[in-house]
């Protein structure tokens, strides 16, 4: 059928309802590398801006490291571009296994298999592991990624209240009759900063049977003492079933992903999940980057101190000058506006100020949470995190909302 | 036999206990429950088996549509439909 303007009418009508809804996503041009510093094009056709960037994923500061990006050409010198080929074909180098066996070191796993992304590990595990007689619960606020997972799989579906124990002990009695239970979280939760308690969750998978599935993209390489992910948080390493995770944030934030843990199941995705199967896996140039990564971080644990060190400098100056934030101890640090057109012209007001972070609402977050999400990096040095801050005032000044509470906020700019 | 009223208070009381965080706020038999946000589709699932249990009935997966679950009214009305006004 040809693309007719009956065609382009109805795909138009749907754009115009995402910008009528006010959901309508409009990308920024970074004209920079990945850094603390970066020169932003926004709106479209303007000169690039100099602002800090409070919203990157680029927790330890890697994504421009000098070391990685020289590893990252050693390994196009040596590898090439491309594979041009999946894995089971003529995909593989040397360098693909070097790193799953280096990841299940990591994390203290049983074995790896590395994935395009970490969207297409979670895509591609369950439906690889389980079938109709097994149930997957999940916790209510779990990443989109694995929502497609499970959505992909013939296992039957239930959820629990997010990190409410009693809610998944209810769930884990209730189907008991199942041949297979596997309980399903993220390690960090990306929207709100806060953690999964592993060790009642890990508690309660053993004394009932389930196995544990964790999303630990928000914590490898800096949660736990030595930044193994939030299994070495709560003193759970090695027994965690499944772990994914991404080389798309702190380790390099270039791309590719992998589920590491039983050898079983990671057998078993290399024989079946499809996203593996039928996808070029990460290209050699990436690989040597991330191997790169894993040497420095072996090395010491000065980045990921030095995050952590950053946050709580982050979130408690943010505090003490009046905001609403979500509780945590991550990098990850929301401040509440509850309001989504608020969050939007907060955001504006601070891209203004020179400061980059961006304002969610419904419905990446539940009705009536807006928020502008922070997101801490090693590279962030004091000056930047104090420019920001002096920012955030001012913006929250204009708006009258520093020292209110939620209820306040609500009353001023409604739900 | 239950009376209508008595299946939506008991449909209230369960999607209350299993949905609602502490922080929500309050809802009545017309709040939109998965357009609004409050259920969503994976956690539909555990509303139909409740219902299907403290009924004794069976709603096809055809009829259990978001848009039939979506408020409590709604959802008393498929309860009643399927027990044919007899619960």
């Amino acid at each position: 059928m040809a693309f007719t303007n009956a065609v382009r009418e109805y795909y138009q009508k749907d754009l115009d309802a995402l910008r009528g809804a006010g959901i309508f996503k409009v990308e920024r041009f970074i004209h920079s590398a990945q850094a603390a510093d970066i020169e932003v094009e926004f709106p479209a056709g303007s000169e690039a801006k100099k602002v800090i960037n409070m919203c990157a994923n680029n927790y330890l500061g890697l994504s421009s490291h000098p070391e990685v990006i020289k590893a990252a050409h050693t390994g196009l010198d040596a590898r090439g571009y491309g594979m041009s080929s999946v894995r089971f074909i003529c995909g593989t180098q040397d360098i693909h296994k070097q790193l799953e066996r280096r990841m299940t070191e990591f994390l203290g796993t049983e074995d790896t298999i590395l994935f395009p992304s970490c969207m297409d590990a979670n895509a591609g595990v369950f439906e690889a592991i389980l079938d109709d007689s097994d149930v997957m619960i999940s916790d209510r606020l779990v990443h989109a990624s694995i929502v497609d997972g499970i959505r992909l799989c013939k296992a039957q579906r239930d959820t629990f209240k997010h990190c409410n124990m009693e809610h998944l002990e209810e769930k884990l009695k209730l189907h008991s009759d199942k041949r297979l239970m596997v309980v399903i979280t993220d390690g960090v939760f990306s929207m709100d900063g806060d953690t999964a308690p592993l060790d009642k969750m890990v508690s309660l998978c053993e004394q009932y049977g389930a196995m544990l599935f964790v999303d630990d993209s928000h914590s490898t390489g800096f949660i736990g003492k030595t930044g193994r992910g939030t299994h070495e948080k709560y003193g759970v390493v090695g027994k965690i079933d499944i772990i994914t995770t991404t080389f798309g944030k702190a380790l390099g934030g270039a791309s590719g992903g992998c589920v590491s843990g039983r050898r079983e199941i990671v057998e078993l995705c290399r024989q079946k999940a499809r996203p593996y199967l039928f996808s070029n896996t990460i290209a050699p140039v990436v690989v040597s980057g991330v191997l790169r990564v894993l040497d420095l971080l072996s090395q010491g644990t000065g980045l990921r101190d030095k995050l952590e060190k950053n946050a709580a400098y982050w979130r408690k100056g943010l505090t003490e000058a009046g905001f609403v934030l979500k509780n945590g101890d991550t990098p990850i640090v929301p401040v509440m506006l509850f309001n989504a057109k608020l969050a939007q012209d907060f955001s504006r007001d601070l891209f203004d100020e020179g400061i980059y972070a961006i304002g969610f609402f419904f419905p990446v977050v539940p009705k009536g949470q807006a928020r502008i999400r922070t997101q801490l990096s090693a590279a962030h040095e004091t000056h930047h995190l104090d420019k920001a801050l002096a920012a955030f005032i001012k913006v929250g000044k204009k708006y009258g909302i520093l020292g209110r509470t939620k209820e306040e906020i609500a009353a001023m700019y409604g739900l | 036999m239950e009376m209508t009223e008595d299946i939506r208070a008991a449909v209230l009381k369960y999607v209350k206990a299993e949905y609602l965080e502490d922080d929500d706020q309050e809802i009545n038999c017309d709040t939109a429950l998965i357009s609004g946000g409050i259920v969503d589709s994976f956690s539909m699932v555990s509303l139909k088996r409740f219902l299907e249990n403290k009924y004794k009935i069976q709603i096809p997966d055809d009829k259990a549509t978001p848009e039939a679950f979506d408020s409590v009214n709604k959802i008393t009305a498929l309860v009643e439909s399927f027990a044919g006004g007899k619960v």
